[in-house]
């Protein structure tokens, strides 16, 4: 019996209980002169019995499956020689690990080893009691559950009320999800970072210019310690970073200007949706063009005028990534933009200014907080975007401020870094978690600034 | 003063305008222009990349198949008539197809202009010849006509130019020698460019010609059928909590700064979370769609969270009050009104929510996503990838045949997300409803 089949088995206990109960309710209505005697629908009573009888087995059926494996692995300690167990904690993992496949792949039939034929047998025994015992377990929670709250169908009982409350029990937990997601995120990312911190002092992360994360296989190796100084990575990501934000800001305010002040209908009708599906198109499209189509046209064009471009350019991400941000840019101008109230524009055309004059002496300084609120939620976007980069950009940390030279980004080194063949425990995994933390610091920072400007500015004007 | 002097000043004042006016206009008439140049540069750059994608990609749609008189004896294919399809697979079909191509070019003598010869095949019109005997074993014993697929190679230069017979002219890996055998072939009507449904049946393949993007848009498929189940229930139950139920206190605050603060995040981070507690915490299993959905869920709830919250705001309160006065519970309002009214609306946000998590790649290359996957996977829990990473490991191929594979993954991708918008879009204007 798999855990699905059990799984499914009590949901549909679950909907025949609702069933069962509801149409209990109905008689027990008869009996005391309709439906109108109870206290809530009958459907509610029916939902009450299913949640009775659901629920509880349910939390069974995962609490059992979190447990059952540590709970099982001790218990088939007895069964591993004493030779391994005198090998320490490591080698009994091991062997257990070892048996654990060979149960999976069901090969007990050809094990050779008598200690070994034994251990597994004794794991698939005690794997099937468990998978009985909680079977057993479930269906008897499940049907008590249900036997019980059949009882309570009386029409006194307020069926509604126990109903609702577990649903709004429910509701609160998945609104709560997302403080559970960014506890995750930060104890996931703060754990490993202060694991590698121990190795790597902090100082020596945050200050170091010098960038190689290679860690030797043997001690006595040349170079055995990798430099994990950042700040190469630091300044990658900055000067990316500023090439898009150049391509970026002009671009997208001056769309958004035209769009939201001058543009007729039709010609805004068919701009904003284009220039949605710019912003709809998938980073790695973007990373593909820039690795393929627009570095080797740079490169082209830089041989042709005696300047030696690199094919992996900071130019050519940089650009790229520009041009993904602009309808971000864009579309939040555009936003706060036209926010801003018509009675200000009258106001500066009733004193005679043109159209451009309005536009740059009233209505920008008066959307510039949300501008800026938009532009630092760009900025966080161009530090945290990915692929592009890593299609794109280079692998070589260098430390230039030339966007014709290839620089690597802190997003580039944590995808690097962690694909591939990995050990869990080595300074060189760990200092993508520590990369990871400095790059969740910096763009929650931007967001928080950002999101605060941004809804201080519409405040002002709502 | 007189008023003459007044006139006169005043008519320099109207000078002064006058001269400045034209300036100004000519000032304005080119913030105009950067406008439309800005917005136009956009523009540009979308059928820019969209002319170059579909230029690259339209080649792979097509395939090059190559016509050979094949024998097909038992005792050439060294084995028993009578063999299993198991033992089949062991029958000596590389040898079969070389004859063929001996026979085709008699002239042939040395080993490596035989090597040469041989290359102009594709190794997977073995597994082809196998799938055709299990299909038909009354082929076997008989000399029949087929077409195989050609190489990569073969098929750039026959694709890229319909005659060759100028060899020069082409830029590719094939030896002159090579080029001539193809043109020798093409005179005699024995190539054939056809529909490539290789491209869509297959997985994963080392070889360019055999490789296809089944595995990638099934892994796909079963990664966002995970997010949608997960994200949509909470997404929308979060958001009716939030916008109906939350009381105005410190906590809803904090879940409210949260939700936006997480839309946010960049989506590596969620990729470092999916590994440091579902892969390595929970030990569910690497590059497996469960783990990607689960992660690309978390990614995209405050997005549909968001926008879920927005349809439910938009129902007017006097619905609210309606069903209230007739004695609706709090929760009853909510499913019975107010819910299906913003329905539209939340399917809209729920489907660009996942028409971003399609194109999402980041977090899912930490998560072991990005792996050589052949078999198409059939669960959930099998070993998967998904087509923008598949895009991504193409792009790092250096074949060039591999170039066009990408291009057109990337379309096949871009067909998918057009269409996701195109739902939302329109069940926006069918359904939308404005009090």
């Amino acid at each position: 019996m798999s855990t699905t089949t059990l799984f499914l088995l009590t949901i549909g206990l679950g909907i025949a209980s609702y069933a069962y109960g509801r149409s209990r309710a109905y008689s027990v209505a008869k009996r005391h002169g309709g439906v109108r005697a109870l206290h809530s629908l009958p459907s509610h009573y029916g939902m009450m019995v299913a949640l009775w009888c659901a629920l509880p087995a349910l939390a069974i059926i995962i609490s059992w499956k979190i447990i059952e494996p540590s709970l099982i692995s001790n218990m088939l300690d007895s069964a591993i020689p004493q030779a391994i167990h005198d090998g320490g904690v490591e080698a009994v993992k091991l062997y257990k690990n070892d048996i654990g496949n060979l149960v999976d792949s069901e090969k007990i039939a050809s094990i050779d080893n008598a200690e070994k034929k034994l251990a597994a047998e004794r794991l698939t025994n005690l794997r099937s009691t468990s998978a009985l015992a909680l079977f057993v377990l479930a269906l008897t929670v499940a049907i008590a559950g249900a036997a019980l709250a059949l009882r309570k169908i009386k029409p006194e009982t307020r069926a509604r009320h126990k109903v609702e409350r577990v649903v709004k029990f429910f509701l609160i937990s998945c609104a709560s999800l997302a403080i559970l997601t960014t506890i995750g995120i930060v104890f996931s990312v703060l754990f490993e970072a202060t694991r590698f911190f121990q190795e790597v002092g902090f100082l020596e992360f945050v200050t170091g210019t010098k960038w190689s994360p290679q860690t030797a296989i043997r001690a006595d190796q040349v170079g055995a310690s990798g430099s994990f100084g950042a700040v190469p990575l630091f300044l990658g990501t900055l000067l990316i970073s500023f090439i898009a934000m150049l391509v970026a800001v002009p671009f997208g305010l001056m769309s958004a200007i035209y769009l939201a002040e001058y543009a007729s209908r039709p010609v805004r009708n068919i701009a904003k949706p284009l220039l949605e599906i710019l912003a709809g198109i998938p980073t790695v499209v973007y990373g593909f063009f820039a690795a393929l189509t627009v570095a080797p046209a740079l490169r082209s064009v830089g041989e042709s005028i005696g300047l030696s471009v690199s094919s992996e350019s900071a130019l050519a991400a940089g650009a790229v990534m520009g041009i993904m941000i602009i309808p971000f840019v864009s579309s939040l101008s555009d936003d706060v933009i036209t926010a801003v109230p018509q009675s200000m524009r009258d106001g500066s055309y009733g004193l005679g200014a043109t159209k451009s004059e309005t536009v740059r002496k009233v209505v920008i300084p008066a959307a510039l907080p949300g501008i800026v609120g938009g532009v630092l939620l760009a900025v966080s976007r161009a530090i945290g975007e990915t692929m592009i980069v890593v299609m794109a950009a280079g692998l070589a940390a260098n430390m230039t401020a030339n966007p014709l030279e290839a620089v690597t980004t802190v997003t580039v080194q944590i995808v690097t870094l962690l694909t591939g063949d990995q050990e869990f425990d080595s300074a060189k995994t760990l200092a993508a978690f520590a990369l990871g933390l400095m790059l969740f610091v910096v763009t929650l920072f931007l967001n928080i600034i950002a999101l605060h400007v941004v809804r201080k500015y519409r405040e002002q004007y709502e | 003063m007189s008023s003459l002097d007044q006139k006169a000043s005043s008519s320099a004042t109207t000078e002064r305008v006058k001269a400045s006016l034209r300036k100004r206009y000519a000032a304005e008439k080119r913030f105009k222009l950067y406008g439309i140049v800005a917005i136009s540069a956009s523009i540009a750059f979308l059928f820019l990349l969209m002319g170059s994608i579909i230029s690259k990609g339209l080649p792979a749609f097509s395939q090059t198949y190559v016509n050979l008189n094949v024998s097909l004896s038992a005792e050439q294919l060294d084995i028993d008539p009578t063999a299993t399809d198991s033992e089949l697979r062991r029958a000596n079909f590389s040898g079969v197809i070389k004859q063929a191509m001996r026979d085709r070019f008699p002239d042939v003598s040395k080993r490596r202009d035989k090597k040469a010869l041989y290359s102009l095949i594709s190794t997977g019109a073995e597994y082809d010849l196998y799938d055709r005997i299990v299909a038909d074993r009354s082929l076997i014993g008989q000399n029949v006509n087929l077409w195989l697929i050609a190489d990569d190679e073969l098929s750039a230069i026959v694709k890229s130019k319909s005659d060759l017979s100028a060899p020069d002219s082409i830029v590719t890996r094939l030896t002159d020698q090579q080029v001539g055998w193809a043109k020798n072939l093409q005179d005699a009507g024995d190539v054939d460019v056809r529909f490539n449904r290789t491209f869509f049946v297959n997985g994963d393949s080392r070889e360019p010609e055999l490789a296809g993007i089944k595995a990638a848009l099934m892994g796909s498929a079963f990664t966002l059928l995970i997010t949608f189940t997960l994200s949509f229930p909470i997404a929308v139950a979060s958001a009716i909590y939030l916008e109906e139920f939350a009381p105005q206190n410190r906590w809803t605050d904090i879940v409210e700064v949260n939700i936006n603060n997480l839309a946010a995040v960049p989506s590596i981070v969620f990729g470092l979370l999916g590994l440091a507690v579902f892969i390595n915490f929970f030990h569910l299993p690497r590059s497996a769609p469960i783990v990607g959905g689960i992660v690309l869920s978390l990614m995209t709830l405050p997005t549909i969270i968001i926008s879920s919250r927005a349809a439910l705001k938009a129902v007017p309160p006097s619905i609210r009050e309606a069903a209230r006065g007739l004695g609706a519970s709090p929760l009853q309002v909510v499913t019975h009104h107010v819910l299906p009214l913003a329905m539209p609306g939340i399917l809209t946000g729920t489907i660009i929510g996942l028409a971003q998590a399609l194109g999402e790649t980041a977090p899912l290359l930490m998560i072991g996503m990005v792996a050589f996957i052949v078999d198409i996977p059939t669960s959930v829990t099998d070993a998967a990838t998904v087509l923008p990473v598949q895009v991504f490991l193409w792009a790092d191929s250096p074949e060039r045949a591999f170039l066009e594979k990408t291009s057109a993954a990337i379309m096949v991708l871009l067909v998918f997300l057009i269409l996701m918008n195109a739902i939302a879009v329109m069940l926006r204007k069918r359904f939308e409803r404005r009090w």
